[in-house]
């Protein structure tokens, strides 16, 4: 996906979902690293899982809020964007801390898992929220679109697996599986926007509406 | 419970972001023309209908995979058979659904014939890189 990005020059312009691809790319092959050094059950790998993972979603949540200050660029409101992002971030670290405070062991180790999980959700609504003011501002950047609508469909799917883990503990196995299908599915929809769309490709996000507006 | 409202609120968003995720593909390719060659293979002329969509998918699984097509083609082929699902539950109920998935069927079909044209013209470079070297 980045190499596409560079490839088509929009690296810098979509500079967060880059960085966030990468981090991907660097911490996956650390985890491998880890991982054949160690072995899969191992507490330097079970860290090292958790803590990327929980870096990486900041990370995401980063890109995320980039994609809102391109959708409000023309309202001039980046500041109010990236102080709106802190103050979500920050208030969702105060309650991903608020839930394990009562925790005696490792309570760091599990906040930062509370924190990841908590980020996918905020993430998710948050997603919603920008795709519904897509439609209300009518926005027609088509790679846009289709970047938002992907980030959509991927978090969507981490939440709905999450729950069902919760709801089936006896199938947690299987539902983990599925998670590195989905997985690929964000850095594959990104790459074919970056690749397919040109940046002035325009589309009508009124029409794409499940309900018709 | 907690759960049980994550699961239910993640699957109707899911489905939300999934349908406008596809139909925004679509909107992309719809813009194509389709040149004489395919429209003769697939039988194509202006409007695709959704019956064209099996066939137009053989002959899409008998061209060399191109990788940046194969997740689009994916998840139109997974819109295609929700779309088959409504059309045999939902829209046997509401009538205007009936239109409105056969509309969206076609669409698929002619997302297919589109990316059938891409791997059509993807395999003859190749061939020519080829005869080239």
């Amino acid at each position: 996906m980045v190499v596409c990005a560079i490839k088509k020059g929009a690296f810098r312009k979509y500079f967060f979902l880059n960085l966030y691809m990468a981090a991907s790319v660097v911490v996956t092959i650390v985890r491998f690293r880890v991982l054949t050094s160690y072995g899969f059950t191992s507490s330097e790998y079970i860290y090292l899982y958790y803590y990327s993972d929980a870096l990486l979603t900041i990370f995401l949540y980063l890109a995320l809020s980039s994609l809102y200050a391109h959708v409000f660029s023309e309202l001039q409101a980046e500041r109010y964007v990236r102080f709106g992002t802190l103050i979500l971030l920050a208030g969702t670290a105060l309650f991903s801390y608020g839930v394990v405070e009562q925790s005696t062991t490792k309570l760091i180790s599990r906040f930062v898992v509370e924190l990841s999980q908590n980020l996918y959700f905020v993430g998710l609504v948050l997603t919603y929220v920008l795709w519904a003011a897509i439609l209300k501002l009518r926005e027609t950047r088509a790679r846009l679109v289709q970047i938002v609508l992907s980030l959509g469909v991927y978090f969507s799917l981490f939440a709905a697996d999450y729950a069902l883990r919760n709801l089936y503990p006896s199938m947690r196995s299987l539902l983990i599986s599925f998670l590195q299908v989905f997985g690929c599915f964000l850095p594959l929809a990104w790459a074919y926007a970056f690749w397919r769309l040109p940046e002035e490709a325009r589309t009508v996000p009124s029409r794409l509406a499940v309900v018709p507006r | 419970m907690m759960a049980g409202i994550i699961l239910a609120c993640s699957v109707v968003l899911l489905l939300q972001f999934f349908v406008s995720y596809c139909r925004s593909l679509i909107a992309v390719s719809s813009k194509r023309v389709l040149s004489a060659e395919v429209k003769d293979v697939t039988g194509i002329q202006r409007l695709a209908s959704g019956d064209d969509f099996k066939r137009v998918m053989q002959l899409l699984q008998l061209c060399p995979e191109r990788p940046e097509d194969r997740n689009g083609v994916q998840a139109i082929g997974a819109y295609f058979r929700l779309l088959n699902f409504l059309r045999s539950t939902v829209a046997r109920v509401v009538p205007s659904m009936q239109a409105w998935t056969e509309s969206e069927r076609g669409h698929c079909a002619y997302f297919a014939a589109v990316a059938l044209e891409r791997r059509i013209s993807f395999s003859r470079d190749m061939l020519a890189q080829q005869m080239d070297s």
